[in-house]
């Protein structure tokens, strides 16, 4: 009786519940949801709870998304609330910040950040400073989001990292999450914040399914902008990593753990503002660190947390050097046995781990 | 005897011996891709003309006087004044209304005026004080009101963001529009074509304004444009060419434009031809590249605020007592608000890191060095 109950209130849901009742004999309905799908879900139940949240973008309507992501939202929301753009980035991106400072809530999108370097100038100067130069008069409550970073085989013009460039500067916030929980809770707290945010996704981990539970599936789970996460306790050393590098990470600690190395891996969940402090209370556990992203070493993410860690608190809890696990220092090649070795891979983080270690 | 006579004779006039209104002819405006342009006939009211008079002077004053303070090394960094321009600022005000919106880009301390600022903070705010419109944080370029989105540096940039608001206007159903002004120097920028694009294709609300002076900071428009029809360069998009300089001809375009965006018929475009005292900036005595002639010309012939107080004069819609009682009581306000920009004080240093977000926390901000952790409030 209970099952049937459940399929009469949703129904995959449902379905997948009563298999699950039937297999495992556990309660809570969590489903398994790919990030592609927990970011539609999340832009969908922003879209209905308020009026005021519109999405703009190449191909976002009628093509459902260059990635899919905005599958099926034009069909419900229409030609007002989903916008088809011309492949004009400067242009849509000016037009998406001055309909935030009128009132709207849009939420940008990039097919791929590459792209956002036609539109920079409106990301920063014309969203993230005039809080500030207004002295309070005129917010900007935009969100843009899109692939960031290394996707496969598509070369140096499509594979850039700019998760150090936004988050260099002062007036921005910048999320990259790395489940579809992060991409589900990040994405609803960056399109209910009033400020500009820059929204990082990874189109390789688009597809990748992760459990979700319950309570994470409900209309108002949110994720607090500016706090990371740990994804795995640990002791030895600590690992800090962002959206798909968390990935290899998990990776890699659970290869040491059968050496009897245990690796606490933290999810940065936010580039700006940057959790110091989570990283220094484990710092202060593990006494070692390693940073590990996808990005260009020089003046990136790695470098900011190293610096931070030197002049706070941690300093004194390090017994060897912090170090960095980055991309090569290289624009991204296209052959796959060179765009392998442009990356870091799991044995360039185990390597590292164990250097660090001393072991 | 005859010297009290003339008293008698000048004292016996009353107001009620002016003309209420008259009627005036304007140029005749170009168009572009439009069946036809305003009326070639303005009517104006004493009333009306009192207060753009009032208001142009305003603007003057207030700009010579910055261009004072400047020199005295009260003002400092960047300085864009608007002197010459004022009929563009108080005719297109005059053809919207203040539930309208509006955005320029830097050359706008006119346009702060007329969209509801005061002499006062506008003038701290160039001399960067608490006072200032925007806390003295902004300066020069970067004043806000309700619904006049500034102030902003970036030349071209403004263009796409009032489309932006445009956009809003149409999304949010409330019929009211958006200029969008640039000037000869951002006529030829990439994002703004990319703009009448997308304003064209969406139907936006929006009256595009090229404020053609002559001149983009020392690069004459025939250096710069391969067309100098900025009215035309909107290509799918009508437009009007139109007389920068009489604040009526600016008045009727801009109430034509105004119509034909709140028909639903998408984006208008208008090139006001006018013209700026001053060099592009305070830095630019603006004579290396135009000769001191032209300037002189401009000044004797075609003076906006010549032209509205003759015809005014000449059609007894007030007397010449009258128009220098504005002046008087301009130049007061503009003193008194030079008084307060010089001795208000500078914004205190709490206020250094505030206004990073909106609608968030207090928040900490590293400051020059790590030990030193300043506080961020909204």
């Amino acid at each position: 009786m209970a099952s049937l109950r459940c399929f009469l209130r949703s129904g995959k849901k449902a379905v997948t519940a009563v298999l699950r009742r039937e297999f495992h004999g556990t309660p809570p309905a969590a489903v398994q949801v790919t990030v592609r799908d927990a970011l539609n879900q999340a832009m969908d139940e922003e879209l209905e709870r308020d009026e005021r949240v519109f999405l703009l973008g190449e191909e976002v309507a009628q093509y459902d998304g260059a990635y899919k992501v905005s599958r099926g939202l034009w069909k419900k929301y229409g030609d007002k609330r989903i916008i088809d753009t011309p492949i004009t980035e400067m242009g849509f991106a000016g037009i998406a910040v001055g309909a935030a400072m009128a009132g709207l809530r849009p939420i940008c999108e990039f097919m791929t950040f590459n792209f956002s370097m036609q539109a920079i100038d409106q990301v920063i100067n014309s969203a993230a400073k005039t809080y500030y130069m207004s002295a309070g008069l005129q917010s900007v409550p935009i969100v843009f989001r899109g692939p960031n970073g290394a996707s496969a085989g598509v070369a140096a013009q499509h594979s850039q990292c700019f998760a150090a460039w936004y988050g260099h500067c002062p007036g921005l916030k910048v999320v990259s999450p790395w489940s579809a929980e992060d991409a589900r809770g990040l994405l609803k707290s960056a399109i209910r914040d009033d400020n500009p945010v820059v929204f990082l996704e990874n189109e390789l981990m688009y597809g990748v399914p992760f459990e979700m539970s319950e309570e994470v599936q409900s209309k108002d789970f949110l994720i607090p902008i500016g706090k990371a996460k740990i994804e795995r306790q640990g002791t030895h050393i600590t690992l800090v990593s962002h959206s798909r590098m968390v990935s290899l990470c998990l990776d890699a600690a659970a290869v040491l753990a059968k050496e009897g190395i245990e690796c606490e891996v933290i999810n940065m969940r936010t580039i700006r503002p940057l959790d110091a402090e989570a990283i220094e209370t484990s710092i202060m556990k593990t006494n070692h660190l390693v940073t590990v992203e996808g990005g260009w070493p020089q003046f990136g993410i790695g470098a900011e947390i190293l610096a931070r860690i030197m002049e706070g608190p941690a300093f004194n809890y390090l017994d060897s050097p912090a170090v960095r696990v980055t991309g090569v220092d290289i624009p991204m090649p296209y052959a796959k046995i060179l765009e392998d070795n442009s990356v870091p891979q799991i044995k360039d983080i185990i390597f590292s781990i164990k250097k660090t270690l001393n072991v | 005897l005859f010297f009290i006579l003339f008293i008698v004779v000048v004292s016996a006039r009353t107001y009620a011996d002016f003309t209420p209104q008259a009627s005036f002819d304007i140029k005749k405006c170009d168009v572009h891709k439009l069946e036809e342009g305003p009326p070639l006939q303005a009517v104006l009211t004493r009333e009306e003309g009192l207060q753009y008079y009032r208001t142009m002077q305003t603007i003057r004053r207030m700009e010579l006087k910055a261009d004072q303070l400047y020199k005295q090394k009260i003002i400092r960094g960047f300085c864009h004044l608007y002197d010459g321009q004022e009929a563009c600022a108080v005719g297109i005000e005059a053809g919207i209304n203040l539930s309208d919106h509006l955005i320029t880009a830097y050359r706008a301390h006119g346009y702060t005026l007329t969209r509801g600022g005061t002499v006062r903070e506008i003038m701290a705010e160039l001399t960067g004080r608490r006072g200032g419109i925007a806390k003295g944080k902004g300066g020069s370029m970067h004043m806000y009101t309700k619904h006049f989105y500034g102030g902003n540096g970036i030349v071209g940039a403004q263009v796409p963001l009032g489309a932006g608001v445009a956009l809003a206007c149409k999304y949010l159903g409330k019929n009211e529009l958006c200029v969008c002004l640039y000037g000869d120097g951002a006529a030829n920028q990439g994002q703004i074509f990319e703009t009448y694009n997308m304003a064209s294709l969406w139907k936006l609300p929006c009256i595009f304004i090229c404020e053609n002076n002559k001149y983009g900071m020392g690069t004459s428009v025939e250096r710069a444009a391969a067309s100098t029809d900025y009215y035309k360069r909107g290509d799918f998009i009508p437009g009007l060419r139109v007389d920068g300089m009489d604040v009526l001809c600016v008045r009727e375009a801009t109430k034509l434009a105004a119509e034909h965006c709140r028909s639903g018929k998408g984006p208008i475009l208008m090139e006001l031809q006018t013209y700026r005292y001053h060099g592009h900036s305070m830095s630019d005595p603006g004579i290396s590249y135009r000769t001191r002639d032209e300037i002189q010309e401009v000044r004797s012939k075609s003076d906006p605020i010549s032209m509205l107080k003759d015809r005014m004069l000449s059609n007894n819609m007030a007397s010449v007592e009258e128009l220098k009682e504005i002046d008087v009581e301009v130049r007061k306000e503009i003193e008194d608000a030079a008084q307060f920009a010089t001795t208000d004080p500078e914004p205190p240093l709490d206020d250094l890191c505030n206004h990073i977000f909106y609608n968030d926390p207090p928040m900490e901000v590293r400051g020059t060095n790590p030990w030193t952790k300043l506080k961020s409030i909204s």
